[in-house]
């Protein structure tokens, strides 16, 4: 491996933890606030507006919109075949989150589910990043 | 509703990530993280009609999500809304002309699968 292409891995997962840590939080306080707030904004749309004022629910946005701008930069130069089932590890930490912070109950199938996209996700990790042409508006490094 | 609402995240986040790989890729990668330099590069995202209709759609997604929420299990929700990955595997080999090998497809599967057994 080159040192430009182990540059590239090392962006690669530091960008790929951000994108990870940043829904997993996100979706924890997003869930948090709504049960606090107890708004069913299925039923009640004019909810939203008050929602977004609960802390829970502003700190998940915030850190959800973290999330969108970590995955366009990480998708500017990997696949989205490869982006969509590395992050899924997320699934991992939202079961767990699930069942130790919101006390919500986690099934064996849960449970197995949850292995099972461990092992599509290790299975998609040992693939190339990018499979297509891609041109830059930026100069790239020497 | 709650499945309503599962079919809507789904199609929505389904198209909006494909609109927002096809815009970054358009755009090019992102090689200069300085903050003048990401200040630039998000202007010309900005401008870009692929990342704008994907925005769109992505905020459809997150409301509805955000609605989701407001009446199911972060533990349901989450898991549920993943039963795009198939469907956007499928159109990263055909829209995007990404080159999916058989680990690929597989590992897709495999997550699926799991996604299936998640929201039993």
């Amino acid at each position: 491996m080159n040192v430009a292409s182990s540059h590239l891995r090392t962006k690669t997962r530091l960008l790929t933890v951000i994108v990870v840590t940043s829904n997993v939080l996100g979706n924890f306080c997003l869930s948090r606030g709504l049960k606090r707030a107890a708004i069913s904004l299925a039923f009640f749309p004019l909810g939203y507006i008050e929602a977004l004022f609960h802390p829970w629910v502003a700190v998940g946005v915030t850190l959800l919109i973290l999330w969108l701008l970590s995955r366009m930069a990480l998708l500017s130069w990997a696949d989205l075949s490869y982006v969509l089932p590395v992050t899924a590890v997320g699934y991992l930490f939202t079961a767990i989150i699930g069942k130790f912070f919101l006390f919500e109950q986690v099934s064996w199938q849960r449970w197995a589910g949850t292995f099972l996209i461990m092992a599509g996700v290790g299975m998609v990790s040992s693939t190339p990043l990018r499979t297509t042409y891609h041109h830059t508006t930026e100069a790239r490094p020497k | 509703m709650k499945w309503g609402l599962v079919v809507i995240i789904v199609v929505s986040t389904t198209f909006g990530e494909v609109l927002q790989t096809l815009g970054m890729k358009r755009h090019g990668e992102i090689l200069n993280f300085r903050p003048g330099a990401l200040r630039k590069a998000g202007a010309l995202v900005a401008k870009n009609p692929y990342i704008l209709i994907s925005l769109c759609l992505m905020a459809v997604s997150f409301f509805s999500f955000m609605a989701l929420l407001s009446i199911a299990d972060l533990s349901f929700a989450v898991p549920v809304t993943a039963a795009s990955y198939v469907l956007e595997t499928i159109l990263a080999k055909y829209v995007l002309k990404e080159r999916v090998c058989r680990k690929r497809w597989v590992g897709a599967v495999l997550v699926a699968g799991g996604v299936a057994l998640l929201a039993l």
